[in-house]
């Protein structure tokens, strides 16, 4: 005789075991390896044959002593501060610009939203060419352009200047994304509905006025989404520096920090500290984020 | 004329002229890209990357096509299949995650949603090994397996958000009925689903085709996608870039998806608003 499941039970235990396959692969696959990982920063196993000897979160500090670290958490972090805001700025203003509605429309966005489609990797290879720093004399590229544009004055050593090189760097980024935070936008200001816009013009409100105080403080939860989505992508850059600039230490970063220490170098734990260092960033940008969104759905 | 109203009048002009301008510089890499593809070798030369082609050739995209074919099919198959068995699991977690709900399910549901956001970098070495013991490392199921699983968290959010709209009320009719969860599914729910597995598809095809970090960790020579190839074109210095072929070859490479992107927009561009999280 089988023992009677509980009605309660029996409406939700299906449910559960079809999402259980899903569950167990993100449990192991998501958290289990993410706390394997960490267990493998704090292993002290520099090389891939000693034994797991936990070193208290030593590797932790002793990173900060490695001459290209401190290097690549700076280049992140001005990389970061580019490309956010570039992308943000240039796809709202070409969302504001848009707004109105414009002949060909369609064709805009299709123009604006292709990079989307490509990979870093491949507009990598024209990027390349493009910020090239070759000299005046033999200027190729951007150079060359703004050589026979007489803007001569612009030409610089793009992403192999070493101060200000990743700023270069996040410009492939931004053309890539900036018409994805346009989308983002435009569907914002389309969002705002007809009424108050209207209701701010008859109080007599100029345009501007009614994008200042009616528009623009509408579109805070979408700012804050772009925000956090390039935020997020920033922090991981990799396959862009990779296609541009392969592993020099000018455009070190953390992601390619990994992937030097973990097939290159052959040092787990370096490998390792250097991923949980990138977790904890992303960790802080996005689960205050999911948090909000959570919280939000749940008061619509 | 009043000034607001001159000013609008230069909007009017000014607006359209601003956007040309960056439809102009959006497709500037492009121009390159295309006129530099086809030139023949003596012609592609960096200093005349502007020109057109004196003459027109299409030697570079034959030794482009020569040199990507092995990715290019490790890329249809990794892509094609992951995409599809996405887009099913995602169907059914999505289902289950709105109409069908068990205790917990909102916990659940944000647990996958951070998986989502968390850099790969930060399970890669332990899921390289977790792979070496399955004897999956270097192959394209392993790849698909890679994919697969950490698609899960965005491919759910899509479908969740897509079927929270099928009225409850249905759901319920059905039950009552005397329906079961996978009869319910079967003859309401999936009928429906028909956009939503577009979205997922072409997200997933998108993201497993341009897919580079997974590709460098986890495949071998043997199992490159084209993004892998195409990145090993890019010379080590003491071959001479060959720069017709290679411009060739980053076209060739970003075709499929494209095409995708052209033809299928409207779904590409609605994945890209569930990354955002909107439902």
């Amino acid at each position: 005789m089988t023992r009677r499941v509980p009605r309660r039970v029996r409406n939700w235990l299906p449910g559960l075991l079809l999402v259980s396959p899903s569950i167990l692969a993100v449990g192991l696959f998501v958290y289990g390896l993410i706390f394997w990982n960490t267990r493998e920063a704090v292993s002290g196993r520099h090389d891939e044959i000693s034994p797991y000897r936990f070193d208290k979160g030593r590797n932790f500090v002793d990173l900060w002593d490695q001459p290209s670290w401190p290097g690549a958490v700076k280049h992140a972090l001005l990389f970061t501060a580019v490309f956010v805001a570039g992308a943000l700025l240039l796809g709202a203003f070409l969302a504001f610009l848009m707004d109105k509605g414009i002949r060909g429309e369609a064709s805009f966005r299709v123009v604006y939203l292709f990079p989307m489609a490509v990979s870093f990797i491949a507009s990598g290879v024209v990027w390349r060419w493009l910020m090239n720093p070759a000299p005046p004399e033999r200027a190729v590229g951007l150079n060359q352009l703004f050589g026979e544009l007489h803007l001569g004055a612009l030409a610089n050593g793009w992403w192999q200047d070493p101060e200000w090189g990743m700023a270069a760097m996040a410009l492939p980024a931004i053309w890539q994304m900036s018409g994805y935070v346009m989308a983002l936008y435009l569907a914002g200001f389309r969002g705002v509905p007809e009424e108050l816009r209207e209701a701010a013009r008859v109080d007599g409100a100029s345009e501007w006025k009614v994008y200042r105080h009616v528009v623009f403080p509408q579109l805070r939860p979408v700012t804050l989404s772009a925000l956090i989505i390039l935020g997020h992508i920033s922090l991981k850059v990799f396959d862009l520096v990779m296609a541009i600039a392969g592993k020099q230490i000018i455009t070190y970063v953390p992601a390619i920090a990994t992937y030097v220490e973990v097939l290159d170098r052959h040092d787990p734990a370096n490998g390792a500290t250097i991923a949980t260092y990138l977790l904890l960033a992303v960790a802080l940008l996005v689960i205050p984020y999911l948090v909000w969104s959570v919280r939000a759905e749940r008061t619509r | 004329m009043t000034a607001p109203a001159a000013s609008a009048r230069t909007l009017r002009i000014l607006r359209p002229a601003i956007l040309l301008l960056f439809v102009v510089l959006f497709l500037m890499p492009v121009y390159v890209l295309v006129v530099t593809s086809f030139k023949p070798l003596d012609e592609a030369d960096p200093g005349s990357a502007w020109n057109l082609p004196g003459h027109w050739s299409v030697s570079g995209w034959r030794s482009a096509w020569e040199t990507l074919r092995p990715g290019l099919e490790n890329s249809v198959k990794i892509a094609v299949s992951g995409s599809l068995i996405s887009a099913v699991l995602g169907s059914l977690n999505g289902y289950v995650l709105s109409k069908w709900r068990f205790p917990g399910a909102d916990a659940v549901f944000a647990l996958f949603l951070f998986g989502m956001f968390i850099p790969y970098q930060a399970i890669m070495i332990p899921l390289a090994g977790l792979l070496t013991d399955l004897e999956l490392v270097g192959t394209i199921r392993g790849l698909v397996l890679a994919h697969v699983v950490y698609g899960i968290p965005i491919c759910t959010l899509i479908f969740r958000n897509y079927y929270v709209t099928i009225p409850d009320q249905l759901i319920e009719a059905a039950r009552v009925d005397g329906a079961g969860m996978l009869r319910t599914y079967w003859s309401i729910v999936l009928p429906v689903s028909a956009p939503a597995f577009a979205v997922t598809i072409i997200w997933q095809f998108t993201s497993m085709w341009n897919d580079f970090l997974f590709a460098v960790f986890l495949g071998a020579p043997d199992s490159w996608p084209v993004t892998v190839m195409l990145n090993n074109t890019a010379g080590s210095g003491a071959v001479a870039v060959q720069y017709n072929q290679q411009m060739a070859a980053a076209l060739l490479a970003s075709l499929p998806t494209l095409l995708v992107y052209l033809l299928l927009g409207r779904f590409f561009m609605r994945g890209l608003m569930a990354g955002a999280l909107k439902g």
